[in-house]
């Protein structure tokens, strides 16, 4: 069992993982940024405090699981991939760049991803057939799934969420990044989900809701099956375009790209926080 | 319950058959479920998932034998094929078995991006494939599939003529390490020649060679084309050449454009909408090449398809012995017009 890093360092890693999807969104031209910086703080505690993935076991039958069923969210999986030692953050550069493996959506081609993503709706089934694997195998490994609260929408989550029950997948957890923002406004006036609470523990499923930026919340969450016998879901309450003022939870960050006097606004008042921690800032 | 299906051949078909030596053998379907229970006692690895469709895809036995073996996942499927992904994924070898109709546009997202795009080797079984379900109309026929999964990238599209094609195309799909898309008929089939001959990716198999024209077929209608064959060089002295393509993709390009270069006419035959099958890979690859050879695809028009069984349905739209041999002597004739 690897050191839990403390809320103290996942917190600096988290400022820096926001830094680093600016930077590489900025680059490319492109990007979900409001997405990618909502989930940050949940992939930093996946990554950094659930998951027994790393590069040099990826091929390990018995590691966890992730898919990202809400694609979309990518610049936020590369960045903490390449904090993982799956590839050099550099290789960033080629981000939506001719023949570059770093698209605008999950693929296996780049190290660390397990499932081609990015039509919403996909994700939740296929890690129920990740969690079957695992049960009809009797291994001990865990799947988690991150999904939008706009994706829950499509009616194939729900196919999922009742074979999850039935199957009595309590290796599989679903976070739910429930920014509340989808890219025609908010989620319960584009098409209303909740309350979502209800919904999947009429499906049989184990709930949770959560501050999905609250380290300690979202470890306690994830750390073991929410209920034996049941699968879990998280619904993490995050803010859409977390950690930059002026980015957070408006909908137009959806997929905007900061011009140049955003992006800096942006990136100084990362580094102010940065520089709390007696950090050198990174160029 | 179906209505009592008229007999898919004619009496003038059935002697020729006989004539060949053919016999009757069962529904690829059967061979199928039979083939695919036979692997999965030998592989525990191997699954069945299905949605509500053991019944139909004649996996009773199998459900009962192997209960561990089987994944049922309801009338859902979207669920069935990310499912099937998520197992593959996870090592499994899995057979995601759910009627054509419904696999292939129902789950082609799924099919696209959960099996092919993200290369999860799943094997995709279309039952009751074509107009299997003749009478159940539109909704339940299958001739949209060649088309649209012939145009996803990294997904075989397999259509087999007889009871030794579909189990050789199980096996082949057990040892698989890419996606293929296997189609199951469910009414029985004679055998054809050639029995033993080796399955190969990719390949078309010859079942009887000529030179004055080649009918290329696929899954059910190979059988319509060698009788029609025979039919032709019995009344007309026509040598027609018979290729049974299994491998809708990947095309055995060099087996078709042989066969339009040294019969220079040919007749594709096919279950399937005239859009996007069979026939239009060929005759786009014949074009490609620069041959030259008189063309005519026997399929489905464009129109709303009329109903009945599948018999009915194949007389309709020219896919039995007479209807293939009529355009075939049509085709040759005007051939030997142009060279005259």
């Amino acid at each position: 069992m690897r050191q839990r890093p403390a809320d103290r360092e996942l917190a600096e890693k988290s400022l820096r993982y926001r830094r680093s999807v600016l930077k590489w969104i900025k680059h490319a031209g492109a990007g979900h940024t409001g997405g990618s910086l909502s989930c940050v703080d949940i992939l930093n505690v996946l990554y950094n405090r659930i998951l027994n993935v790393a590069p040099d076991t990826f091929g390990d039958p018995m590691r966890d699981r992730y898919v990202q069923s809400k694609g979309h969210s990518v610049e936020a999986l590369f960045v903490v991939l390449a904090d993982q030692g799956f590839y050099p953050e550099a290789e960033l550069e080629t981000l939506c760049r001719y023949q570059s493996h770093f698209v605008g959506h999950p693929t296996r081609k780049v190290p660390g991803v397990e499932q081609n993503t990015g039509a919403l709706g996909h994700g939740l089934s296929v890690a129920v057939g990740m969690a079957l694997a695992a049960k009809l195998d009797g291994a001990p490994y865990r799947v988690f799934t991150l999904l939008g609260d706009g994706e829950l929408a499509e009616g194939s989550n729900w196919e999922a969420a009742m074979s999850g029950a039935h199957y009595n997948l309590d290796n599989l957890t679903a976070i739910v990044d429930c920014n509340t923002l989808q890219i025609t406004g908010r989620t319960h006036e584009v098409m209303n989900n909740e309350p979502l609470d209800e919904k999947f523990a009429a499906f049989g499923w184990a709930v949770r809701r959560v501050d999905g930026h609250d380290f300690t919340a979202l470890t306690e969450a994830l750390e073991k099956p929410l209920e034996p016998g049941k699968p879990s879901v998280v619904i993490a309450m995050t803010r859409k375009g977390r950690g930059v003022s002026f980015m957070e939870d408006v909908g137009k960050w959806h997929h905007g790209v900061p011009d140049d006097v955003e992006y800096a606004k942006a990136i100084t008042e990362i580094d102010e926080q940065l520089s709390a921690f007696g950090e050198e800032v990174p160029a | 319950m179906s209505a009592p299906a008229p007999p898919m051949h004619s009496a003038a078909a059935r002697e020729i058959a006989e004539a060949l030596g053919l016999t009757l053998g069962r529904a690829n379907l059967e061979i199928f479920a039979e083939t695919l229970l036979e692997l999965a006692r030998a592989n525990g690895n191997i699954l069945a998932v299905t949605s509500d469709s053991r019944g139909s895809g004649k996996l009773g036995p199998f459900g009962k034998e192997l209960p561990r073996q089987i994944v049922e996942v309801g009338i859902a499927e979207q669920n069935l094929v990310g499912i099937a992904a998520g197992l593959a994924s996870a090592g499994k070898k899995v057979f995601a078995v759910s009627p054509a109709c419904f696999l292939t546009a129902r789950s082609l997202e799924q099919v696209k991006n959960d099996v092919a795009y993200s290369d999860q080797p799943v094997c995709l079984v279309g039952i009751s494939a074509g107009v299997s379900y003749g009478a159940l109309g539109s909704t339940h026929h299958s001739i949209h599939d060649f088309a649209v999964l012939r145009a996803i990238n990294n997904l075989a599209v397999v259509a087999p003529a007889d009871n030794h094609e579909a189990a050789a195309a199980v096996r082949h799909a057990a040892r698989a390490q890419t996606p293929l898309y296997l189609r199951f008929g469910k009414s029985a089939l004679y055998d054809l020649p050639g029995r033993g001959a080796p399955f190969v990716h990719g390949a078309a198999r010859v079942l009887r060679d000529g030179a004055d024209l080649a009918f290329i077929a696929t899954g059910e209608t190979v059988i319509h084309s060698l009788l029609a064959a025979e039919y032709l060089a019995r009344t007309e002295g026509l040598q027609c050449r018979v290729l049974s393509v299994p491998f809708v993709k990947p095309l055995d390009e060099g087996a078709v454009l042989a066969a339009a270069r040294e019969c220079g006419a040919v007749v594709t035959a096919e279950e399937h909408m005239v859009h996007g099958g069979l026939g239009e890979a060929c005759a786009a690859l014949v074009l490609r090449a620069g041959v030259s050879c008189r063309f005519r695809t026997a399929a489905f028009p464009d129109e709303y398809t009329v109903t009945g069984s599948q018999a009915d349905i194949f007389r309709h739209y020219g896919l039995t012995m007479e209807g293939l041999a009529q355009t075939a002597l049509t085709l040759a004739q005007s051939s030997a017009a142009r060279t005259a």
